[in-house]
């Protein structure tokens, strides 16, 4: 079943589209990343789920029912808020046991699943405490707790781990991955950070300019990127302009190539072309080398078994035709 | 009051601050010294005699009362009002955009900024040109003009505090606009607001100027004071009450005091 449908969907501020005809189909019990810059709409997006932006044009459905109109407090969607957004003068225990209050649940019952849900967050026995005696790492999983108490459909998550160190940050990646399999629920998460969407997600929606670019996989999104925008972003790729891929006897179009597809030398039925080194590093496993070859700027993962070349020695690079992948435009 | 030894300031500037502190607190106490005097017509001093009399004249006085009782009604209402408007004035203010905002902001202060002797004129003027007899309820209207700026203040400062996304959160969480505001909101400015609310009512209760021009024939507790040191008729009796307009007015300001000190913890926790 598809737990969020939107067709068409567009929210315009004045003369600024912040979502601007945007399609997509979120399946029940997926965890959807929904990736872009600032400013790119994915916010705006999830924000649209939750209930706090009305579409200025299209139409979304949750679970089938149309959602325009809709308040946030008559939705079965939960949010986890970018900041968090726990309640300050609330004990942990009373947030977490809000969205039952707020319903009418009996008290004893309402404290019983709050306790619950702490606990489901590795966090039992820390109901009595303040939000302000808690590290940023420990009120992500009470606002994690506070949301998923209420049982949702659909979860969303805006830039949930963006205030974390790295550590904390791989080690909730995990958490949130296991805890989604073991809820089944549907997870929608907004980030800029592209390692924590393919690590995560099942499937992956780059937003740009209020525009979905690519929704896939992330191998899909990673390998073979639609846009320059999709390659520039979410990988390390070559995106190579339309003569220089012409050059190389393809049509004349952008195309991406992955640093690791390149070899030193030539071989059978690859593609071979030459480039003055611009910049060689040793990275351990693998020599990083950037060359300028047509104009054009190409880096390369050699292998480390051979040395890393001279700076401004011109070397002959190659690649298998199917690891180059066309891109739309020629602009 | 904590000294470090080693930084102990000189001691031509601790009698420099005692004297200071005396010019300004030595007076008060010689208002509470003249109340217990025995001499009736003059300030003597030392006093001949010492008794308790004028507090049982100023019981028995039922021009005293009067003028309490209608202190008390007007700095009550006012505060009142205050809060209402006040509160809703922060809330538009804090949590909306809107054309005009800072100048919104700008003119609800002004009252306070402006001399008193302005707003009096002005509302005096304002009452006759639309033939508004003079009432309980004019004296209360320019009360109203300064209490809610004192709310205004302390609301708008608090609501600032309150991150936006806790109203969004609790609306996420299946709680409608009231509910929001019983169980978010309000615990998140109740002591902004009582806070706000003592100060309006110690500014309303001690109030002369604004009140001479809105009151007519009627006579607030500070008013029916003036007229007294013009014309006395039991002199310490107006000590005595002056007494008690210190301990209705200080009493609050310091409660005030006391709970907007520790807003922090209150508010914007959830960063």
């Amino acid at each position: 079943m598809t737990a969020v449908l939107f067709q068409q969907v567009s929210r315009h501020f004045g003369a600024v589209r912040a979502v601007d005809s945007v399609d997509l189909a979120i399946a029940e019990g997926e965890f959807f990343a929904m990736l872009g810059p600032s400013g790119s709409g994915k916010t705006t997006c999830l924000r649209l789920m939750a209930g706090f932006e009305q579409p200025t044009g299209g139409h979304i459905e949750i679970f089938g029912e149309t959602a325009e109109g809709v308040p946030p407090y008559r939705r079965n969607v939960n949010t986890v808020f970018q900041d968090y957004a726990l309640f300050p003068h609330l004990s942990i225990l009373e947030n977490v046991a809000y969205g039952l209050m707020v319903k009418g649940v009996a008290k004893a019952e309402r404290l019983k699943a709050a306790e619950e849900a702490l606990a489901m967050v590795k966090l039992p026995g820390y109901g009595t405490r303040r939000p302000g005696q808690l590290s940023g790492g420990q009120r992500q999983r009470v606002a994690l707790a506070r949301a998923l108490v209420n049982r949702p459909r659909v979860l969303l998550l805006d830039e949930p781990l963006g205030a974390l160190d790295l550590k904390l940050r791989e080690q909730m990646q995990e958490e949130l991955k296991s805890l989604q399999k073991s809820l089944g629920i549907t997870f929608v998460f907004v980030t800029h950070d592209q390692g924590e969407a393919l690590s995560m997600a099942d499937r992956i929606a780059v937003f740009s300019d209020g525009k979905i670019q690519q929704l896939g996989t992330p191998e899909d999104v990673y390998k073979r990127p639609k846009t320059r925008f999709v390659a520039d972003f979410v990988g390390s790729s070559n995106v190579l302009p339309p003569d220089f891929v012409e050059g190389l006897g393809f049509g004349k179009h952008y195309a991406s190539l992955r640093p690791e597809a390149i070899d030193l030398g030539d071989g059978p039925g690859r593609k071979q072309f030459s480039g003055r080194v611009t910049a060689a590093s040793f990275l351990g496993a693998a020599n990083r080398v950037t060359v300028e070859a047509n104009g054009a700027r190409v880096a390369a993962m050699l292998s480390a078994s051979i040395s890393v070349p001279a700076q401004g020695e011109t070397i002959t690079l190659s690649f298998l035709p199917q690891d180059l992948h066309m891109m739309d435009g020629t602009q | 009051m904590r000294s470090d030894k080693n930084t102990s300031a000189p001691l031509g500037l601790k009698i420099a601050a005692g004297l200071g502190l005396a010019f300004l607190h030595l007076p008060i106490l010689l208002i509470f010294l003249y109340a217990f005097t025995t001499e009736e017509k003059s300030y003597q001093f030392p006093p001949p005699g010492y008794t308790f009399k004028w507090f049982a004249a100023a019981w028995n006085r039922p021009d005293v009362w009067e003028a309490m009782g209608l202190s008390v009604r007007v700095a009550s209402i006012s505060t009142v009002v205050a809060l209402v408007l006040g509160t809703l004035c922060a809330a538009a203010v804090s949590r909306t955009k809107f054309f005009g905002r800072e100048a919104v902001s700008l003119l609800v202060i002004l009252p306070i900024a402006l001399p008193g002797i302005i707003t009096g004129i002005a509302l005096r003027s304002a009452f006759s040109f639309a033939e508004i007899p003079f009432s309980f309820w004019t004296i209360v209207l320019g009360h109203a003009t300064f209490c809610v700026v004192v709310v205004y203040n302390n609301a708008v400062a608090r609501f600032r505090r309150i991150s936006g996304s806790l109203v969004e959160a609790s609306a996420d969480l299946g709680a409608d606009s009231f509910q929001t505001f019983r169980y978010i909101i309000l615990p998140n400015i109740g002591t902004a607001l009582l806070a706000g609310g003592m100060l309006a009512f110690a500014l309303s209760f001690d109030e002369v100027i604004v009140s001479t021009f809105t009151a007519g024939q009627q006579s607030t507790l500070p008013i029916w004071m003036l007229e007294e040191l013009i014309r006395p008729r039991q002199r310490p009796v107006t000590n005595v009450v002056a007494m008690i307009v210190v301990l209705v007015t200080f009493l609050p300001i310091l409660g005030a005091y006391y709970l907007t000190r520790d807003g922090d913890q209150v508010a914007g926790g959830g960063k």
